[in-house]
């Protein structure tokens, strides 16, 4: 069975190599390849799946070693792969959810000339994210790790000739950069530490070492987790990333690249539980940027942009969860899970509406939708009541537990601060995506001609698009349940993640009654202030605080003056200081030992080849010399 | 006595060079195809030395002694360790690619055809550099080294002066008739001029220490003499060795180029064609970082630990120094340049690490920087000569018009920012790691540099590739076949090894393994085993 393990990657990385390298040829069936590949590895994660099922709970971690990647005196890194219960738990999502994508871009992408590439960075990024979850040691996953953010770098400026996507491509790829540093310098540090960077021997000797130096790791694990996953203070590239097609964004910038701190930090665990400081950290991070992501996403026109904060903040869950510990991982990746239904499905039906709307984005020139596009409103309907967490829904089992276990997080005043913000994010979600939804598919229709004339004709999309939003719309509203009957989807992780029953400070009927009036609340405010009146076409001035939350709360004005102005200066400063100084201190010393700047500018002066020649001369001078004398 | 192999793949291309030479002008493709042709015999001879070579044997193998100066105890003494035939490999390998990327380069013009261009000369003196380089590579004798070394300068300085670029930087294509051409030809006479007085000064410094050292050690022999350093037979006042040890860095140190002592570089790839800059930077400056292992750190072990923490501070300075000013070019080709300028800092980081992973990595990144720079550096020539300017704001929407080209030129950029899974990727992480474990704050700082090497092939990336398309690259052809001959392979060789580097590191590993003994230090331990 463990051989098997290698076929995850291969497939799609095989989609990738014949659908990039293929040539025009391939254009026209090369979507089928694509797809085909990427339900191979689906096909092949279900049936390790099921043989992992019929072990017992302790033993079912596989392990395949395929060669010795870098073998250098006292380092060794090596191609080998773990795929244990949380690595199948991520096989799943992603071939699942993947190919699904891939079935849906087969409609999305169908008038685009370059739909080959599209699928052939698909598998790529399909082939790396596998990488990424079944590599067992620490620099194998770093490896998946940059893989997904270059499938992230050319799927977002997948439409290259729009400047726009460009530089959001570049900007993502360099602040992912930033995160890296930090995963390269805690390997760095593992390797120092522990002599290796493999899972194994790493997570099971953290007793060996001091809470310093496994803070040290964690922060900077916290740090790589921040870029991957969009995280306060490096979450600026997300919202620009909506400039990919959006099959993209539901499958990267939502259900699966953008969680992978997740998986870092859970897989970490055994670092993170030795130093408490690093976890609060991760709390801090994550509590913070579910409120940012919120409140970000309750600003915005742009469906994308909405989803996208909204994204953040529900990545921002994920991470607080992890932050807390044993009470906190499994909810954590059961949130990832669930997340990954609905939120991919949100995005799939966003994907949907522009699909019918020539392209726009601007949820003010939507409006009552749902009788033009049914089954894109049902399904979008329901990730919607999943993702404020409708009691019952999949989003309600999942976020309800994180807010419990941030109510655990200690008996003081700490428990009160994180359980409180848990809370007043869900009240926020409710409030943005009750918004979302009244904007686009409800009120009065609010589009009108463009510029060329064409009205949009709204339309339903076709087969191959409604069927995968149907698919995932059924994992939104079913997966949380299943996965919370008899803690099945805890009991499942605990021998990867361990398991505590978290106390919150308040009992847990009062926190599940907060949480359902607090999303009551939210959810009515919104139809208060968008379904009772009409939705302006043109965004009205806004409070401060919406009209910074527009500009994602001046992450960019922030990044702008600090990064790139100051950036700028330096490198024009030192170019010049390079071009007067330093070539200007060589020459002058060199002047000092024997005039040659003098000789310099005579040789500039078209005296360079005699001077040549006389060096030619001087060399054969000397070599005639050492022959003369041997002579004599 | 058996055959003379290190000799015979020093020997081919030089022959090659000769008969490339003599071929009359009007026979010019017959040149083209004849250097070609030598080049290969040499790559093969590479890889039989490579096969012949056991990693597991002696240190220096295929070894080869005639006695050529009696009265300075000069002898003509070759020799290889697996760093030596590693980099053999890489020089036999990038010559044939610079072969057939430069095919065109010394055409006659077409505007002025009675302008005088000598298409063999241009390659017969490729095939004299090779020739040169890798005699260097194999040269155990310090007074040998010494003059191939310097010898390599002349071809070098008639390559960069003589065959420019006709794309001048300053002035767009359309106004290249007139008197640009002129101000070109000054330009690149200057950075010609400029190439050499660096050098030679670096050479002139070297040869005193050479002269000293034969004072001290009465020959000229690099085994003998580290023999006799290691048993202690020979033992140097620390002064005497210090001096001596600067001696021979400074020109290492230029050659490399270490900053400060870099600017000769930027001007040197700038102003040569694509090609001869791919020479330069990925063929002839390796002879310095090589020799920096082969001959500082054997021949004075103390010396070269006493100057480790300013030369760990100048290999930084290069790093991040040489990565911003990468950033602010305007020049494709001189942001390749300031490119490996930092590249060029991290072998050096790694080599005065003094660790097993710093100086196999060193050595693996010596290899990979050629591979990547080469595929880089010769997708930009061709790029370069469709559209007659090396200015970036020139280009824009490349990509759409010639996808191919543009695809590769991606990889290179990607190669150059070290992304998993490609080559340099190995070398760079490996170099970090080895400098980390003996000196974390200069690990932390060059780890900076993967951030700004992100930030100045993207930015090449995005402006000259993406965006809506200029008008003057609308026409812009895709890859020719030749082209793609040059740039697949390579590319190829990229993804191999980073995916499987045992081959090189099997190879490299015990050399470095002799090396930290010559210097006699030991990994350090970590910590939990340390602690036990």
């Amino acid at each position: 069975m463990e051989n098997l393990i290698a076929l995850l990657v291969a497939a799609p990385l095989l989609g990738a190599a014949v659908l990039l390298c293929g040539g025009r040829r391939l254009d026209r069936g090369g979507h089928w390849i694509g797809t085909l590949l990427a339900v191979v590895s689906f096909a092949v994660g279900v049936l390790l799946f099921t043989d992992m099922l019929g072990k017992d709970a302790e033993h079912r971690a596989l392990h395949q070693s395929l060669f010795s990647w870098i073998p250098v005196e006292g380092f060794q890194a090596d191609v080998a792969f773990q795929l244990d219960q949380l690595s199948m738990t991520f096989v799943l999502l992603i071939t699942g959810v993947g190919s699904l994508i891939h079935v849906y871009s087969i409609g999305y992408m169908e008038h685009d000339e370059r739909r080959r590439r599209f699928f052939g960075y698909l598998n790529l990024f399909l082939a790396a994210m596998l990488l990424l979850v079944i590599a067992d040691n620490y620099l194998l996953l770093y490896v998946g790790w940059e893989g997904v953010g270059l499938a992230s770098y050319l799927l977002i400026g997948f439409w290259q000739h729009k400047p726009s996507a460009a530089t959001a491509a570049k900007k993502a790829f360099l602040v992912n950069r930033v995160g890296d540093m930090g995963l390269s310098i805690a390997i760095m540090l593992m390797f120092t530490t522990f002599g290796t960077f493999a899972f194994g021997p790493v997570l099971e000797s953290t007793a060996d070492t001091s809470e310093g130096m496994l803070t040290a790791i964690g922060l900077l694990l916290l740090l790589a987790a921040c870029g991957k996953s969009a995280q306060v203070p490096l979450q600026s590239w997300l919202g620009d990333a909506m400039e990919g097609p959006t099959p993209v964004s539901a499958l990267i910038h939502a259900a699966t690249m953008v969680t992978a701190g997740v998986y870092l930090i859970t897989r970490s665990g055994a670092i993170f539980n030795a130093a408490p400081d690093a976890q609060l950290a991760v709390v801090i991070v994550g509590a913070v940027t579910l409120l940012f992501g919120a409140i970000v996403g309750c600003a915005k026109d742009d469906i994308k942009k909405a989803l996208a904060g909204s994204t953040m903040s529900q990545i921002g869950y994920m991470i607080l969860a992890a932050g807390l510990g044993p009470i906190g991982y499994a909810f954590a990746i059961m949130h990832l899970v669930t997340h990954g239904f609905f939120k991919a499905g949100l995005f799939l039906g966003a994907g949907s509406v522009m699909h019918g709307m020539n392209d726009e984005v601007d949820m003010r020139k939507y409006g009552g939708l749902r009788k033009y596009m049914p089954v894109t409103f049902v399904t979008f309907g329901l990730g919607y009541l999943a993702i404020i967490g409708f009691p019952g829904l999949s989003g309600f089992w999942s976020k309800d537990k994180i807010i419990e276990a941030a109510f655990a997080y200690d008996d003081g005043i700490r428990g009160w601060i994180f359980g409180g913000v848990a809370l007043l994010g869900a009240g926020i979600t409710a409030f943005y995506m009750t918004r979302v939804m009244i904007m686009t598919f409800f009120g009065e229709k609010r589009w009108q001609p463009d510029a060329d004339g064409n009205e949009p004709h709204p339309h339903e999309s076709p087969k191959s698009m409604t069927i995968p939003m149907i698919v995932l719309a059924f994992g939104s509203v079913f997966a949380g349940g299943l996965f919370s009957l008899n803690e099945s989807f805890v009991k499942w992780l605990e021998p990867v993640t361990q398991f505590e029953h978290p106390h919150p400070v308040i009992s847990v009927p009062a926190i599940t009654a907060s949480t359902v009036v607090v999303l009551l609340l939210g959810a009515a405010l919104a139809y208060v202030m968008y379904g009772r009146k009409p939705v302006p076409v043109t965004a009205p001035r806004g409070s401060l605080l919406t009209r910074a939350a527009r500009r994602d709360l001046l992450q960019d004005d922030f990044n702008h003056v600090v990064l790139v102005r100051g950036g700028e200066h330096l490198t024009r400063s030192l170019v010049y200081v390079d071009h007067t100084m330093v070539d200007g201190v060589v020459n002058g010393t060199a002047a000092g030992f024997g005039g040659l700047s003098g000789r310099m500018r005579k040789l500039q002066n078209g005296f360079a080849r005699s001077y040549a020649v006389s060096m030619f001369g001087g060399t054969a001078i000397l070599i005639a010399a050492t022959l003369l004398m041997r002579a004599v | 006595m058996s055959f003379p192999l290190l000799t015979a793949t020093a020997a081919v291309p030089a022959i090659g060079a000769i008969v490339t030479a003599a071929v009359p002008s009007a026979r010019r493709t017959a040149a083209k195809w004849l250097a070609l042709l030598f080049s290969l015999a040499t790559l093969l001879l590479a890889g039989v030395v490579g096969a012949r070579f056991d990693p597991g044997g002696d240190r220096y193998q295929l070894t080869e002694s005639h006695a050529w100066i009696a009265d300075f105890g000069v002898r003509y003494e070759l020799g290889v360790d697996g760093i030596g035939v590693a980099l053999i490999g890489l020089t036999a390998l990038l010559i044939p690619f610079i072969i057939l990327a430069g095919w065109h380069d010394a055409d006659p013009y077409e505007t002025d055809s009675k302008r005088w261009r000598p298409t063999q000369g241009f390659f017969a003196l490729i095939l004299m550099v090779e020739a040169m380089v890798i005699l260097s590579f194999e040269a155990t004798d310090v007074f040998l080294f010494y003059v191939l070394f310097e010898a390599m300068l002349i071809p070098m300085y008639f390559l960069i002066g003589g065959f420019g670029d006709r794309a001048a930087a300053t002035q767009p294509a359309a106004d290249a008739a007139g008197g640009s051409d002129e101000k070109a030809a000054a330009q690149r006479s200057y950075a010609a001029v400029k190439f050499l007085l660096y050098n030679l000064v670096g050479g002139l410094i070297m040869l005193a220490a050479v002269i000293g050292l034969y004072v001290v050690a009465g020959n000229f022999s690099l085994q003998e003499i580290a023999a006799a350093r290691a048993s202690g037979e020979l033992e140097m006042a620390t002064n005497t060795e210090r001096l001596l040890f600067l001696g021979f860095f400074f020109a290492f140190a230029v050659k490399a180029p270490l900053w400060p002592l870099h600017t000769w570089l930027p001007n040197a790839m700038g102003e040569a064609t694509a090609p001869v800059a791919v020479l330069i930077t990925a063929v002839v400056d390796k002879v310095g970082t090589f020799a920096m292992l082969r001959f500082c750190l054997q021949l004075f072990p103390e010396a070269s630990k006493w100057a480790t923490p300013v030369i760990l501070v100048l290999a930084l300075i290069s790093i991040v120094y040489g990565a911003l000013l990468a950033v602010g070019q305007r020049d494709i080709k001189r942001l390749v340049a300031y490119a490996s300028i930092s590249h060029f800092g991290f072998i050096i980081m790694g080599i005065f690490a003094m660790t097993s992973q710093g100086q196999s990595g060193a050595t693996l990144y010596m290899i990979n920087h050629g591979i990547s720079t080469a595929a880089l550096m010769l997708v930009a020539g061709f790029l370069i000569s469709r559209r007659g300017s090396r200015l970036i704001a020139d280009f824009g929407g490349v990509q759409k018009v010639a996808p191919v080209l543009a695809g590769t030129f991606l990889i290179g950029s990607l190669a150059t920012l070290s992304l998993p899974g490609l080559a340099p990727f190995v070398s760079e992480f490996l170099v970090l790691v080895g400098t980390f474990t003996r000196y974390p704050v200069v690990g932390i700082i060059a780890t900076f540099g993967i951030v700004l090497a992100a930030l100045y092939t993207l930015v090449l990336y995005q402006r000259t590739m993406t965006g809506p398309v200029k008008l003057e690259v609308a026409k812009m052809p895709d890859l020719r076949v030749r082209e793609l001959v040059v740039v697949a392979p390579l590319i190829a060789l990229l993804i191999f090894l980073g995916v499987y580097p045992k081959p090189v590191t099997d190879l490299v590993n015990p050399a470095v393994g002799h090396t930290l003994s010559d210097v006699q230090k030991k990994d350090p331990k970590p910590e939990v085993e340390a602690a036990k």
